[in-house]
């Protein structure tokens, strides 16, 4: 168990660029895991949740045996295993009826509060802990929203073959080969929103403590995530930017959609940049990399108390 | 029905009006919450969690009045790997007797689920509110004092946390309509404007956390909660 460090005071918010290269970056169950598309737009979509478990899995990987920072949803975790460790560590003589209600107020609150301080991830995007043994629920400040491709994407079907059989029929009857299908997106650029909400971090009774440094180590994560994630079905993905807006106060000092639009992504080609969807870009050939986008970051005339950082 | 007893206000005034919007909503159906399925519209439930995401004190208590809609009603359909199961408490009991943690494992990827959500998108809507105190409320405590407060934020976009529109992963973007300002223009169909929603949920209300429900009608592309309220709830 750490001590307990102060929550951050600052008001967050972030934008993150990632791009595939030839593989599927989140699969949609419902249309045999093909990459997410936006029905209406087809833009890629990626969901909250997939990029959290990144960030989840970078952490596990980054600081495996720091204090205060273990991952509760972790693959192959044991929730309520946990759950009984707060138990025992706040109320070693509760017995387990007792356990099966909420307890008083300031009970539940020591509860979340030792969750808070042994798991990252509970301390940044909260965690539902109401599952048999009750330890209460933590809303976390980091949020999340869906990954969208900054233009339509165009998901491809690779059929693949396999000179092995699983079964012993298979076998038989296939003379030993095999088909499959992956299903890949051959080139996308990706931009997802973030916030961070200071009150929920730092506020005396909803805050979950989350520090300066679980901020930096979530900026790492973003950075990196992608570097740890490499599979037969991922391709080449990778963080290409990510741009933060710090404001001086926990409440904010802008709106954040005024922010979001200070972020612009340009297609280029030949040395010519014009906006997505520009009608000069009618003829263009399908962006296939990286540097066929531009992403531009405007500064000028920023809200007072509000600062840019790109890391 | 409220948390705490009502101290009488006169009405007008008080009131606020948020533009609020987003890609994706998700007002779940309490009936179908398993796979989610959302509401048409905003409930008043979902408009006063955005409201308390902004300002709330105990002091205070926000109630919603109109919510006008501002775009056309569709909906899209996403299925995410979540975790459905929650561990059994006798498991839990039997091994904190034993001492042993033996068999009481919950791993995330045998209790996968996968559920699929009926989304709105690319919403927007105007949620028309006002608030009264609760008698919590101290002599200092004006209606006028937390209305400037509400104001302040709301226009230069400070939240306590980010509002969502239903879920977390669906944020929403506010802005603060002043008094005369004129309402943002409606995309919302002729033909969609008045339609009867059925019942629909209204708030989770009081210590004991009842549900209330109402019959929602878009009448003019406006939800009117407490024309809808007056016709009876229940709970």
């Amino acid at each position: 168990m750490t001590s307990e460090t102060a929550g951050v005071t600052r008001r967050h918010e972030f934008v993150l660029f990632f791009d595939v290269q030839n593989g599927n970056p989140n699969g949609d169950p419902d249309a045999g895991n093909l990459p997410r598309l936006d029905p209406e737009t087809s833009q890629g979509l990626v969901s909250d949740v997939a990029l959290k478990r990144k960030i989840r899995n970078y952490v596990a990987l980054a600081r495996p045996d720091a204090p205060g920072h273990e991952i509760y949803m972790r693959d192959g975790a044991t929730l309520n295993l946990e759950h009984r460790r707060a138990w025992a560590a706040v109320m070693p003589e509760a017995k387990p009826e007792d356990q099966k209600k909420l307890p008083k107020e300031a009970k539940a609150r020591e509860l979340t509060r030792w969750m808070c301080a042994n798991f990252w991830d509970i301390r940044t995007f909260g965690a539902v802990m109401t599952t048999g043994v009750n330890a209460g629920q933590v809303r976390g400040p980091v949020q999340l929203a869906f990954a969208r491709s900054v233009e339509p994407v165009l998901p491809l079907e690779i059929a693949i073959t396999r000179l092995a059989a699983t079964t012993e029929s298979d076998a038989e009857t296939k003379g030993g080969r095999t088909m499959g299908r992956k299903h890949i997106v051959p080139y996308g650029l990706y931009r997802a929103h973030g916030f961070v909400s200071a009150p929920l971090a730092s506020h005396p009774v909803k805050g979950t403590g989350f520090s300066d440094d679980d901020l930096a180590l979530l900026f790492e994560a973003l950075g990196q995530m992608f570097d740890h994630d490499r599979s037969a079905a991922r391709g080449e993905m990778a963080t290409r930017k990510l741009v933060i807006f710090r404001h001086a106060t926990a409440l904010g000092n802008a709106p954040a959609h005024t922010l979001f639009d200070r972020v612009q992504t340009l297609r280029v080609h030949k040395g010519e940049a014009h906006e997505i969807g520009a009608d000069a870009t009618d003829n263009w050939p399908p962006a296939r990399s990286f540097s066929d986008y531009r992403v531009t970051v405007d500064r000028e005339g920023l809200p007072a108390g509000v600062e840019v950082i790109e890391p | 029905m409220p948390h705490h007893r009502v101290r009488w206000r006169p009405s007008v005034g008080y009131g606020i009006k948020l533009h609020v919007w987003g890609d994706r909503a998700c007002f779940t159906r309490p009936e179908m919450k398993v796979e989610r399925v959302s509401y048409d519209v905003m409930t008043p439930s979902a408009a006063r969690g955005i409201l308390d995401a902004i300002l709330w004190k105990p002091q205070m208590r926000w109630i919603v009045e109109r919510i006008h809609v501002l775009r056309p009603i569709r909906f899209q359909s996403l299925r995410r790997n979540e975790v459905g199961d929650k561990a059994s408490s006798a498991l839990t009991e039997r091994a904190m007797q034993t001492g042993s943690t033996a068999g009481l494992g919950l791993v995330v990827e045998e209790k996968r689920q996968q559920r699929a959500a009926t989304l709105l998108t690319n919403v927007a809507y105007v949620i028309e509110a006002r608030f009264e105190l609760t008698d919590k409320a101290g002599r200092d405590d004006t209606p006028a004092k937390y209305l400037s407060m509400f104001n302040r934020r709301a226009a230069s976009g400070q939240c306590f946390h980010r509002p969502c529109l239903g879920t977390r992963e669906f944020p929403a973007d506010f802005a603060l309509l002043t008094e005369d300002a004129p309402l943002p223009a409606s995309t919302l169909p002729a033909e969609h404007r008045d339609r009867d929603l059925g019942w629909m949920l209204h708030d989770i209300m009081g210590p004991g956390r009842v549900s209330q429900f109402f019959r929602a009608r878009l009448t003019g592309g406006v939800l009117d909660v407490r024309a809808c309220l007056a016709e009876g709830t229940v709970t």
